[in-house]
């Protein structure tokens, strides 16, 4: 059961990866990083489940708030203003 | 045994609500259109998925962080989606347009690459 959702996400995450490849301009492929972070919280969610440990949910809050970080970072880039602005 | 069953309805869910964000991410043909279709439901997705992590463990240490996990993504991912939505459109990316009767190839190569 779980392993079947752990392909399926799988699936999602070469979607993303298709995107970050094949994307015509750079916004499109912030979108497919910003997505492909969220989807890694839901693998965490999976394997916390599947393994009974309880430190992936650490992971997850942690990759939430560096995957929002590195997202800002990148629209500001794309934006053409420097960092400290 | 109960809320096993529940919390693996909510992963189902979540994951199903992914998939579908992916999908309109690899289909949808502009910058906007992908960020309506993937932020929204991948966020529903995830924050689902934490909730049918937090239904399994109950109010333990790992339910607790679930939910915490949970609030994060619920703040962070339209703070971010709006952010790249902005910063897309002031770099001058314009958004797409339908093909209509009588475009010529020069405008639909315009259209297609902007």
């Amino acid at each position: 059961m779980i392993q079947a959702l752990m392909y399926i996400l799988i699936v999602c995450c070469i979607m993303c990866l298709y995107r970050i490849y094949a994307g015509r301009t750079p916004a499109d492929r912030a979108v497919a990083v910003d997505i492909l972070g969220i989807i890694v919280i839901g693998f965490c969610c999976l394997l916390s489940v599947s393994t009974r440990k309880d430190y992936y949910m650490d992971i997850a809050i942690a990759w939430t708030l560096q995957s929002y970080i590195a997202v800002l970072a990148i629209a500001k880039y794309l934006e053409g203003k420097r960092f400290d602005e | 045994m109960m809320n096993e069953i529940i919390g693996c309805f909510f992963l189902t869910v979540g994951v199903l609500f992914n998939l579908f964000g992916c999908i309109g991410l690899h289909r949808l043909p502009d910058v906007y259109t992908r960020l309506q279709a993937a932020a929204k439901s991948a966020t529903l997705g995830t924050c689902g998925m934490l909730f049918g992590v937090f239904i399994i463990n109950g109010f333990g240490p790992t339910g607790m962080k679930a939910i915490l996990a949970m609030i994060f993504v619920l703040l962070t991912s339209p703070t971010a989606a709006q952010a790249l939505s902005k910063a897309a459109h002031r770099s001058g990316i314009r958004s797409w347009k339908k093909q209509g009767p009588g475009e010529s190839r020069e405008e639909k190569e315009i259209r297609e690459n902007p």
